[in-house]
């Protein structure tokens, strides 16, 4: 339709306005009458853009820009119109163009390269609004050939002597410096001249300058040191906020690279933080003190001070900034949160998700191996009272902090191991997946926390209800793992057992489902162990363990404690009767009845699981039963071919799973002929089919709780007391035992392990009450040491190399390192280099590719040689001022290798050949 | 794309200049000049000011403007995204947002929201007075300025943000000094 001519004379009479558009658009609802609306107006302009009337061509591409910057209509073939309105004489045909242009170019239109002697016709009008709407336009959609074909241009324009030009070709600088950094070398003399710029006209012109200063600066501040003087003058002479916030920033940057400069600043900016009334400077004070001049005392203290003015106003944005100001202190100066930590702590039941989350992670940074367990009682009271969002949040942050740099700060892990086991019986818990992860982890790495892990793990496995949340399943499976991996810490294996086969685990996806099934084989083959073979006990395999365990060494002090540590935990469950015959024979009948429906099962996983287990039990079944018949040579039962074949099994199992560090992979050595670099895409196509069931077994598992439990439902919501759950639990095991009566062994009365820590969620912070809250924390963030942790901290296995998490605390090291190696460099080769104003020399030579290093001319050439340079002829001029500039280079190299080197040290030293902490 | 170009040089000759011949021989060398600038890496240095949004209480834009590229597509849902998060919040909240690598200050005033993206090291109090700054500016221009004022003066309001902004940086805080241009503008047509 578009494409038939162009518009009759009908067509420009009864045009249109951009009014008519606005308002037909405002009578359609949102919607599908709206857009045929739409598509309606767009083929009538595609129809008047094409007229010859520059009227008629200037409303319909207004119209145009209005659909395409309010509605998104695409508008780039129009582009060509939109370069044709430029170069009309009439202001607003030209304004209309202009502004499609910068509203809808883009660099890689084609028709850019026609705009480009519109541009420098207007930029060189004698109208300075004209001036000014090309310089506007350019400022958007600045290209490398603009930059480089109207540099000279601008550079004229920068001495304009209207201010209203002036601001404008300073602000557009920038633009053209990033795309064609060659015009750094012509235009930075200039620049810099507008830094003197005073006096009420020049006030604009002052603040454009400044802002293009400081934008620069934070790309690379190193070469704008030499202009500290200017800078520091507008520091104390200008009045204008606006300049002040930039002159800071830059400073900000500045003073990390130059101790002394930094002592010559911090004095004119606490002035101004005392007398300023402007919150906006005053904040921005605050912020480059506490970055960047943490060290002055005093000018931190007045900088805190301010904080809390913030903190304590009654505007919601002014605290929101307050604990951003407090956040930027923690790192160096943790006791002004500490000073604080009552307005923190309130925040955290604050209406507005953004402040609490700055008070989350203001808490967090408060944590230290002192406190942690307090700061996440509390936390976990605040956890359970949230939302869901905030609630996950939450626990997302305290797992990362517990876990950094290897559980760096947990000293009691069974009270950590208690938490995690908590935090996923909270509802609405998401974080399975990390959680999952701690629990394995802990239970790989340190030793003595594994008898309370099992004990977790069992009060996790026992309870029917859990199985229903989809989001706890990663957790359950966890725990599956660990209390088959270490069953011989278990008080009781048979309700481990139960747990393990309950009918509700077929909730599971099946991957989770095969990590429970190899669970009930290692523990079944434990129990087996432990009836025919009682003399082989698990003490000796134990120490067999320890003996053969590589990799990892303990001190001899160490290794005899976690023995009687052992020894004492397995003697205590081991008393008694518990592995008779006839608990023996029950659990083997359990073991079939329940897992041989599974032997048929979709899943491959768990079929070849169920059946190795199913192979063990019967032939342990035919065996013990026979004897339990003739109920006399029960003495013989090492001789039994099961016996022969549990205990190599329990040998197979008893050998300890470690870590692994994080580059394991690297150190596999590739075998010969194997090409890992192969293109494996077609792989898709065939695992496409593979897969899929088992996502949608998965999303068929997903219905939360299932109608029959009721009570276990509102059991799960109401959680608040390990003790209280765990007994529920057992009863709801109860229940289901009468239910199944078949399945269950008959239970024996249950101990429950007393735990000598306080629950993470106890009822005494159920009332929730802030001011309790806050008390509590008062207490816990007094530094000093609980007389109840005096207990030594467990050996964490600690990997030399690549553990799970970079750490962040030694990369900031590093980076300090780059820093003051930058410092000096700046210190040593300034007396070289810095010799004259010369700093755009010096940039240049840093940031641009080696051709042009080799070509470099001091920012002292003329605009001359600069145009001819700018149209790509690159004459080899080997004059001094090419060869000084190439000895800077040299020089620059030269100490970027030193701070190399600097860096390699650096990286070497952390690493200790010791395995341990 | 040549011919293209070909054709338009001749529908258009007369209302270019002459300078007009060496575009077109460099358009003729056209392919491998553009080439050689799709490939070439972002380089763009980023100002404080990323874009600057109005939004009524609808969700609607009523104006919007980048300093930066983005593709239709991806201002539909950075749109979408922001008015969807800024929008559910209430006046006991404070006005910022943090949202991807920008941080947002917002401020409503009756059913519009004026919305400014920034880096994320922007003073956020400065840019909170910027706001109000546009909107005492329109309102001294339109006189009690409404959301209809601006979506029927879009390029006026473009204009006054011209004159405030370039490049993400903030050049001109005089009220007076903002409004010159146009009122020149309006009394010439």
């Amino acid at each position: 339709m578009s494409g038939t001519g162009g518009p009759s004379l009908i067509d420009s009479l009864f045009q249109r306005t951009l009014d008519d558009l606005i308002k037909g658009i405002r009578l359609h609802i949102p919607g599908a009458s709206q857009s045929t609306f739409i598509s309606k107006s767009l083929d009538e302009i595609r129809r008047e853009i094409k007229s010859t009337d520059l009227q008629t061509k200037s409303i319909a591409l207004q119209k145009l820009t209005y659909l395409h910057s309010l509605h998104h209509i695409d508008m780039s073939w129009a582009a060509f119109h939109a370069v044709e309105l430029t170069s009309s004489s009439s202001f607003i045909h030209k304004k209309t163009g202009y502004l499609a242009a910068s509203l809808s170019f883009r660099s890689s239109i084609d028709v850019l390269l026609l705009l480009t002697n519109q541009l420098r016709k207007d930029l060189g009008s004698n109208n300075q609004h004209e001036v000014s709407l090309a310089l506007e336009c350019l400022s958007v959609i600045c290209t490398p050939d603009f930059a480089r074909d109207l540099t000279p241009d601008i550079f004229t324009l920068l001495t304009s002597s209207k201010s209203f030009i002036k601001k404008k070709a300073i602000a557009c600088l920038l633009m053209v410096f990033s795309q064609y950094p060659d015009a750094v070398r012509v235009c930075f003399k200039r620049l810099v001249e507008n830094l003197e710029s005073a006096g009420d006209n020049n006030a604009q012109v002052l603040a454009a300058t400044v802002g293009v200063f400081c934008e620069l600066a934070t790309k690379e501040p190193r070469s704008y040191l030499p202009l500290a003087p200017e800078f520091y003058r507008i520091l104390v002479e200008s009045r204008n906020n606006w300049v002040l916030i930039k002159v800071l920033k830059i400073f900000a940057q500045l003073g990390k690279l130059e101790p002394r400069l930094a002592k010559k600043v911090v004095e004119p900016i606490c002035d101004h933080m005392k007398r300023s009334e402007a919150k906006s400077l005053v904040f921005e004070c605050v912020r480059t003190v506490v970055s960047s001049f943490y060290e002055y005392e005093f000018a931190v203290k007045l900088a805190v001070e301010k904080i809390r003015e913030f903190l304590m106003d009654s505007d919601l944005n002014l605290r929101y900034l307050g604990l951003q100001g407090l956040l930027l202190v923690a790192p160096h100066h943790l006791w002004a949160v500490l000073e604080n930590k009552e307005v923190v702590i309130k925040s955290l039941s604050d209406v507005d998700r953004n402040i609490k989350l700055e008070a989350l992670r203001l808490v967090m940074s408060m944590v230290s191996d002192d406190n942690v367990v307090e700061i996440c009682r509390v936390l976990i009271g605040y956890a359970l009272k949230s939302d869901p969002e905030f609630c996950n949040e939450i626990l997302r942050s305290m797992l990362s902090t517990c876990s950094r740099n290897v559980y760096e700060i947990i000293i009691d892990f069974d009270w950590y191991v208690s938490l995690l086991g908590e935090m996923a019986r909270i509802p609405h818990c998401q974080n399975g997946e990390e959680i999952e992860f701690q629990l394995i982890d802990i239970g790989m790495r340190v030793k003595d926390v594994r008898p309370e892990l099992v004990r977790v793990g069992r009060d996790l496995l026992i309870d029917p209800a859990l199985l229903g949340n989809p989001f706890i399943h990663r957790i359950l499976s966890a725990a599956a793992w660990v209390s088959g991996e270490y069953i011989q810490f278990s008080r009781n294996p048979f309700e481990i057992m139960e747990a393990l086969l309950q009918p509700r685990t077929n909730l599971l996806p099946p991957s989770i489902r095969s990590v429970y099934i190899h669970s009930t084989f290692k523990v079944l083959s434990f129990c087996l162990h432990s009836f025919l073979l009682p003399e082989e006990g698990v003490n000796s395999s134990l120490i067999k363990v320890d003996d053969i365990e590589p990799g990892f060494t303990y001190s001899e002090s160490e290794q005899e404690f976690t023995e009687n540590d052992h020894a004492t935990s397995y003697s205590s469950m081991h008393k008694g009767d518990t592995f008779t015959q006839e608990s023996i024979v029950n659990v083997l009948t359990l073991v079939i009845t329940s897992l041989t429906p599974l032997t048929e099962s979709h899943d491959v996983e768990i079929q070849e699981r169920v059946r190795n287990v199913l192979g063990l039990a019967q032939l342990a079944q035919e065996e013990i039963c026979s004897h339990h018949d003739q109920k006399e040579k029960m003495v013989d039962k090492v001789d039994l071919k099961t016996s022969t074949i549990v205990r190599l099994i329990n040998e197979a199992f008893s050998e300890d799973l470690g870590p692994i560090p994080f580059n394991a992979q690297e150190r596999v050595p590739i075998p010969n002929g194997l090409v890992l670099e192969d293109n494996l895409s077609n792989l898709d196509s065939i695992c496409a089919d593979v897969q899929l069931p088992i996502n949608e077994s998965f999303s068929l598992i997903k219905p939360t709780f299932l109608p029959t439990d009721g009570d276990s439902t509102s059991n799960q919501q109401n959680e608040e007391d390990s003790e209280v759950s765990a007994a529920e639990s057992t009863s709801l095991l109860a229940e289901h035992r009468k239910r199944h009566g078949l399945f269950y062994l008959p239970s024996d009365t249950n101990k429950k392990a007393s735990s000598s820590f306080p629950p993470a969620n106890d009822p005494k912070q159920g009332d929730n009450d802030v001011e309790d809250l806050v008390k509590l924390t008062e207490e816990s963030l007094v530094l000093k040491r609980k007389p109840n942790l005096s207990r030594p901290r467990p050996v964490v296995v600690k990997l030399d190399e690549g553990d799970r998490l970079p750490i962040t605390v030694k990369k900031t090291d590093e980076n300090d390192d780059l820093i003051s190696g930058a410092v000096r460099d700046v210190l040593l080769g300034n007396e070289a280099t810095s010799h004259s104003n010369n700093p755009s020399g010096r940039r240049k030579g840093k940031s641009h590719s080696k051709d042009k290093v080799e070509n470099s001319e001091t920012s002292s050439s003329s605009k001359r040689r600069s145009k001819h340079r700018s149209h790509g002829k690159n004459v080899e001029e080997k004059d001094e001022n090419s060869e000084k500039s190439k000895q800077k280079s040299g020089g620059r190299h030269k100490s970027r290798r030193r701070a190399d080197g600097h860096i390699d040290v650096a990286v070497q030293k952390p690493v200790i050949p010791d395995f341990l902490l | 794309m040549h011919a293209s170009f070909v054709f338009v040089l001749v529908k258009y000759r007369c209302s270019f200049s002459l300078y007009f011949l060496h575009s077109i021989v460099l358009c003729v060398g056209g392919s491998i000049v553009l080439r050689r600038i799709s490939r070439r890496r972002e380089l763009r240095l980023k100002m404080g000011i990323r874009f600057v949004l109005m939004v009524n209480k609808q969700g609607q834009t009523r104006l919007a403007q980048y300093y930066e590229y983005l593709t239709l597509e991806e201002r539909r849902t950075l749109e979408g995204e922001i008015v969807r998060k800024c929008l559910a919040r209430n006046e006991q909240q404070c006005s910022f947002v943090e949202h991807r690598t920008y941080k947002i200050v917002y401020r409503r005033y009756a059913s519009l929201f004026f919305l400014v993206g920034v880096d994320n090291d922007e003073n956020e109090l400065a840019i909170l007075e910027f706001i109000h700054l546009l909107v005492e500016t329109m309102d001294r221009h339109f006189g009690n300025v409404c959301e209809l004022d601006i979506m029927f003066h879009l390029e006026k309001a473009h204009f006054m943000l011209e004159e405030m902004v370039m490049n993400g940086c903030i050049v001109e805080t005089s009220k007076a000094n903002i409004l010159a241009p146009i009122q020149l503008m309006d009394k010439s047509s």
